[in-house]
């Protein structure tokens, strides 16, 4: 019997070299798990067909000396990421039987190292949302407690490694999208620098929010993903070629962690998660890091920026669903008629919601505010350039408050701010940031903690994420 | 702003909206409205068009690459003819 609880990539990838099982005995043992979980906690779409065939290919790596660290890992992959010849549908009805023509990089890579794909991880639908409520395929539940929200938009990603249905998973981040389930989930999700990992095959919901963003158990295991995916691909044009990916040092000694208490501290009304916050910080200081208190004046406007770009870019790159070239499309009167009836039955209401909000911010009469929201954007960006040239980290909680009940939508507008709030910058700076699990409340659920770096310091999240995982 | 200029934003979008929807992206707008006035009254410097960001072309040329497959994408045009995908009538 593998044990899945403890395993790891490094562990899985040991074992299958001596032989001690095989790929087909892995991925088999975690489609038991799903067969035993995955009617309760639904966080699969649907499983591939051809699971055995692809560790078929992973054993033959092994046999040939030709593995790698991932070869015959099992990958869930978010339902928004294209593996050609699979149904990719972003969570949506819209596009429920398009099939991909071709693999997204990241997926391409993957399978170059002889990953294997389990299946596709259920999400609100085009990542719009914050619990996988709003996928057109209902919702998945929380694997810690069966009538609590996963989180979301990556909510079936998470669930699916908490649940020890996948080893690791792909999610995609626009605003804390893989950090908020990883969170609610109690594993750990890494939204790399932006222009790191490519987009290309990934249906955009923000160009300039997305990111690809592994998930997994452990840090380690977050940062074997990552490091395989992490490097330039000429066929997205937003991707950084990798000699431009230098990280600007401060002179300190990168162990300075600094906490905008000024943003949070007096708005944070959940006394497990404040408690659970100090504590982590605690114990970072007792394993010799220093903690300054910061300032961070303009991030405040970070959600009016994000309540701005983000549905101006959203109405944009939904405007290609129109029911003409692939997806569903239904009979209507003329070209605009086809467009509408397909639009509108093939959309969720999020998504309908998004694309007029978003075209009202593009529109004539608000001409320059996507422009002035760009300004700043920026200014946020270089304040947040600023104080990393005094500490090495940013470090709040991940979330303000604890996985919610199904059905119980936040009602306070404070903690949703807050929220965002503790998301929003990092996809708006695109500086990576990482969640790490830092314990279980006394309900049972998990508690986590969010670490931000400067631009292209993956290595330094890493670092400071497995320290914190061995003292927490 | 009035259901009337909802309205007329769904009519851009192509879509259609429900009574409850309309009046629901009536107060949205509302609130898009104030974090617009929030961002104007920001005093921030126009971003130096000298950027970091600079363009990423490509050779005007055919991909050379076929990871691709036409067969896929052309099974799936939701109307076609002789391989090409087939609207409706624009003039």
């Amino acid at each position: 019997m593998i044990d899945l609880k403890n395993l790891t990539i490094e562990k899985a990838h040991d074992s299958l070299k001596k032989g001690e099982y095989t790929c087909k005995d892995l991925a088999e043992a975690y489609l038991v798990m799903v067969k035993e979980k995955d009617q309760d906690i639904h966080a699969y779409l649907e499983i591939y067909d051809d699971v055995l065939a692809q560790v078929e290919i992973a054993q033959k790596m092994f046999a040939e000396g030709k593995d790698t660290l991932l070869t015959g890992i099992p990958f869930s992959i978010k339902d928004n990421i294209l593996i050609q010849g699979q149904t990719v549908s972003a969570g949506s009805k819209i596009l429920e039987h398009y099939t991909a023509p071709y693999n997204a990089t990241v997926i391409k890579e993957l399978k170059n190292s002889g990953a294997v794909f389990l299946g596709r991880a259920n999400m609100d639908e085009f990542a719009m949302g914050s619990s996988t409520e709003h996928s057109a395929y209902g919702p998945t539940k929380n694997p810690y407690d069966l009538t609590r929200v996963p989180g979301g938009t990556s909510g079936g990603s998470a669930a699916s490694v908490a649940a020890d249905m996948a080893l690791v998973s792909l999610g995609t981040e626009t605003c804390g999208s893989v950090r908020e389930p990883a969170a609610f989930c109690g594993v750990v999700g890494l939204k790399p620098t932006y222009g790191g990992l490519s987009r290309h095959g990934v249906i955009a919901m923000g160009n300039s929010l997305d990111q690809v963003s592994p998930i997994g158990k452990t840090v380690s295991d977050v940062e074997i993903v990552f490091k395989t995916l992490s490097k330039h691909d000429k066929n997205d044009a937003t991707s950084i070629k990798d000699e431009n990916r230098i990280p600007k040092k401060n002179n300190g000694n990168g162990k300075k962690i600094g906490i905008p208490w000024h943003l949070f501290e007096s708005d944070l009304k959940d006394e497990q998660i404040m408690q659970n916050f100090k504590s982590s910080v605690e114990k970072l200081k007792n394993v010799g890091y220093e903690i300054v208190d910061i300032e961070l004046p303009y991030s405040k406007y970070s959600l009016a920026v994000y309540y701005i770009v983000m549905p101006a870019e959203v109405s944009t790159n939904l405007s290609r669903f129109d029911g003409v070239r692939y997806g569903l499309s239904i009979p209507g009167d003329g070209v605009s008629g086809v467009y509408k009836q397909s639009r509108t039955k093939g959309f969720g209401s999020e998504a309908r919601r998004r694309i007029i909000l978003g075209n009202y911010i593009l529109s004539k009469g608000l001409s320059g505010a996507y422009g002035k929201a760009l300004n700043v954007r920026h200014a946020i960006t270089k304040e947040t350039e600023k104080i990393f040239k005094e500490v090495d980290f940013i470090m709040t909680p991940t979330v303000p408050f604890l996985p919610f009940k199904l059905g119980e939508k936040i009602d306070d507008p404070v903690a949703m701010y807050l929220c965002d709030l503790f998301n929003a910058p990092a996809n708006l700076t695109g500086t990576p940031s990482i969640a790490v699990p830092s314990g279980i409340s006394k309900e049972g659920l998990p508690f986590s903690v969010q670490f931000t770096a400067s631009h292209w310091e993956e290595d330094a999240l890493f670092e400071i994420g497995k320290k914190f995982e061995i003292i927490k | 702003m009035e259901i009337k200029d909802v309205e007329a934003l769904a009519e851009l979008s192509k879509l259609e909206l429900t009574e409850e929807e309309k009046k629901k992206i009536l107060s949205d707008m509302e609130g898009i409205l104030a974090y617009i006035k929030q961002i104007e009254e920001v005093d921030v410097p126009e971003i130096d068009t000298k950027y970091e960001n600079h363009n990423s072309w490509r050779e005007d040329m055919v991909r050379e690459e076929k990871d691709f497959s036409l067969e896929l994408i052309a099974e799936q045009f939701p109307d076609s003819k002789d391989g090409f995908v087939k609207v409706k009538k624009i003039l």
